[in-house]
């Protein structure tokens, strides 16, 4: 092979003046269809898969029970029934983005649970001191979760399925065997059994969906002044539109009279709503703007190279387990509320994998590297949407099992072939 | 060129594992506006010697000299103080992420608590003009829908980021295809043209005579040669890698 440098180099300045023009010219609508249609072949599929699941699920139970499911009552059912598993998905997603896993997760939020309960129960303390230190336990679990993984280096898989066994036996411990401590603390209860009055509602569902409209506008504004990559304004305008109209949406259902009887008036978005949203709201932020989220990212797509840039592995990956242990505390007392009670169980069975499995079905991958915060919001509600489903199917509990293991299983086959199909057109 | 100052000097450089002597008694230099190629057969020491240059290894003994000042690298994180940026085989790239997000990993730009996206995409664009780095599309692009030439281009513009003096690249062209090559040659030679001190590896001899100013040849550990790449022929090169001598050149018969 023969290579004349002198040659290559003057046509190497020619082409200087052209380079990135990509970058600097707007995308039309088409061009940006054509970009996503061609990372959706490649494996990168986003939230469409979810939101597909969702849509075809509300379908499904539609038609099977037309007069039930879709009832106002049933919707606000819905909504609480998804918060545990979302809110504990979303602190997983930190974990599954390092490509760890935390098995413990479900058994920590029993743990912390079970504190919270003991505390305002047998102490008498008041809900705000029993919900700090349910969250203490839970940074403390995860504290230590994180020392044996990113320090001592024993695989988190190990690890957590050590502790998944040790915390059942401290909840065990609290509660006492056969146990169960009631949870009747008003502020607790009405996380998932109280609703906004409906005028707060709207209130926040307006300012929800401005706030949204005007960073996503106001980004678009800035990419275009300083000609960054950017992405046409009918898209943006379009996906603003959609969200807030969702929004809307789902406020004036919530909003909307739903008691059984004439006599009583139950209206409003259920109080636990707004404490997802605002999770919601510093995940995204904290994982999509901040150096520390794209130091996750980074030691999930190639922790070497993230060591080598200067990135102290160790500490990030010490701080994702802390994430998802505090998450696991909030899911537990989320729980806690649902049930009004704490049981030796609590947070076992099936939690943890239900958590796991909202994730996935989102979007976050099991490989690491790849996944949002929302995905713990639309795979919770798949999730949620699944049990409200079957339930009013009246489905046995053995059915209940199949489906939901094969809907994970499902899931975390599109996840692996998304990654093979992503392997393949890396070219 | 009438560069007299070595920006890097090396002098009786002696390094072992265990009793395993890698380097003896090397010398080495490479001078700024000029890409150095370092040749040498596999085990003769190359990776240990960049290795020494990039502060990942400590030598055991000898002088180490930058801009004609004697220095000791403690880390790579010296090395970087003092503008030496090493790009590795590996090239350690993340690749869930874009171009923009691995060129500034680790050094990110903010504002306040926040990502300044905008001014490192800038500073991304502009450095690869510079570098007139042409046919990568978007700087929004991830890593994993890049060739592999296109993946070294990303991998040496982030060691020349950073206002480095002296780069070294380990076998850039290892797994690249014609076209590829040709891509990342020509980089190279922008490099030295804009002033930096570039050492090159590598195993092709035709990569080397088309881009190297000087060649330093390794045997067995020792510095058998380092001379002007316009005073010898292919067949010296080969020689010298091969049995360490070639005519008047290398080790004393």
């Amino acid at each position: 092979m023969s290579t004349n440098i002198p040659e290559g180099k003057e046509a190497a300045v020619k082409l200087a003046d052209s380079d990135f023009a990509a970058d600097r010219r707007e995308h039309d609508v088409r061009a940006a269809v054509g970009d996503y249609w061609s990372r959706v072949r490649s494996g990168d599929l986003g939230a469409v898969p979810a939101i597909l699941g969702l849509a075809g699920l509300v379908v499904l139970f539609t038609a099977l029970r037309p007069e039930t499911f879709l009832s106002t009552g049933n919707i606000a059912n819905l909504s609480t029934q998804a918060l545990p598993v979302t809110i504990l998905a979303m602190g997983l997603v930190f974990v599954l983005l390092l490509g760890e896993i935390d098995l413990s997760a479900g058994v920590a939020s029993g743990v912390c649970a079970a504190v919270m309960a003991k505390l305002m129960v047998d102490a008498g303390q008041p809900w705000y001191v029993a919900v700090i230190t349910a969250i203490g336990v839970g940074i403390v679990i995860g504290t230590a979760i994180g020392w044996l993984v990113s320090v001592v280096r024993i695989p988190s898989f190990v690890v957590t399925l050590a502790l998944f066994l040790g915390l059942q036996g401290i909840t065990l411990r609290l509660i006492g065997d056969g146990g169960t401590v009631p949870v009747r603390d008003d502020v607790i209860v009405a996380l998932a059994n109280k609703n906004m009055p409906v005028w707060l509602g709207w209130t926040l569902a307006v300012l929800c969906a401005a706030g949204y409209a005007a960073t996503q506008l106001w980004r678009w504004r800035r990419q275009r002044e300083r000609g960054l990559v950017g992405r046409p304004l009918v898209l943006v305008a379009g996906q603003v539109a959609v969200i807030a109209a969702a929004l809307l949406v789902a406020t004036y259902v919530l909003s909307l009279d739903r008691a059984p009887s004439p006599l009583i008036v139950i209206s409003g978005i259920p109080w636990g709503v707004p404490l997802v949203g605002v999770l919601l709201i510093i995940c995204t932020f904290v994982l999509g703007r901040t150096p520390y989220g794209r130091h996750v990212y980074a030691v999930g797509g190639n922790a070497e190279a993230a060591r080598r840039a200067g990135i102290n592995v160790t500490r990030i990956r010490m701080s994702v387990f802390m994430i998802a242990s505090t998450f696991a505390a909030l899911s537990g007392i989320a729980a806690a509320s649902r049930l009004n009670s704490i049981t030796p169980d609590a947070g076992g069975g099936t939690t943890l994998l239900l958590g796991v499995g909202a994730a996935v079905i989102g979007g976050t991958s099991l490989f690491g590297g790849k996944g949002k915060a929302r995905d713990a919001v639309l795979g919770g509600l798949v999730i949620a949407t699944i049990d409200n489903g079957l339930g009013l199917l009246g489905a046995k509990a053995y059915a209940n099992f199949l489906i939901t293991g094969g809907v994970l299983l499902f899931a975390a086959s599109i996840d692996a072939l998304a990654r093979r199909r992503r392997a393949a057109t890396g070219r | 060129m009438s560069v007299t100052t070595p920006l890097l000097e090396l002098r009786g450089v002696d390094k072992s594992f265990g009793s395993m002597k890698v380097l003896r008694d090397v010398a080495f230099s490479a001078y700024p506006g000029e890409v150095t190629a370092l040749v040498g057969d596999n085990g003769a020491g190359k990776t240990t010697l960049v290795k020494c240059i990039g502060g990942i290894h400590p030598y055991d003994s000898g002088e180490y000299l930058f801009e004609g000042r004697p220095v000791r690298l403690g880390s790579p994180r010296d090395a970087a103080a003092l503008g030496i940026e090493v790009v590795h085989q590996d090239l350690a790239l993340c690749e869930n992420l874009d171009i923009v997000q691995n060129l500034f990993l680790g050094r990110e730009r903010r504002r306040g608590l926040v990502l300044d996206e905008a001014t490192m995409e800038e500073l991304a664009a502009k450095t690869l003009s510079g570098l007139s780095i042409r046919t990568m599309g978007s700087v929004r692009q991830r890593i994993s829908t890049l060739s592999g030439g296109q993946r070294q281009t990303v991998a040496i513009a982030r060691a020349v980021l950073w206002d480095s003096r002296l780069v070294v690249l380990d076998e850039p062209a290892a797994a690249l295809g014609v076209a590829q090559t040709q891509q990342v040659l020509e980089l190279v030679r922008r490099l030295a043209d804009q002033g930096l001190a570039v050492v090159l590896i590598s195993h092709n001899m035709n990569d080397v005579f088309a881009v190297s100013d000087r060649i330093a040849a390794l045997y067995l550990g020792r510095m058998v040669a380092q001379v002007r790449t316009a005073d010898v022929t292919h067949t010296n090169v080969v020689e010298l890698i091969t049995s360490g001598r070639s005519g008047d050149l290398g080790l004393p018969r």
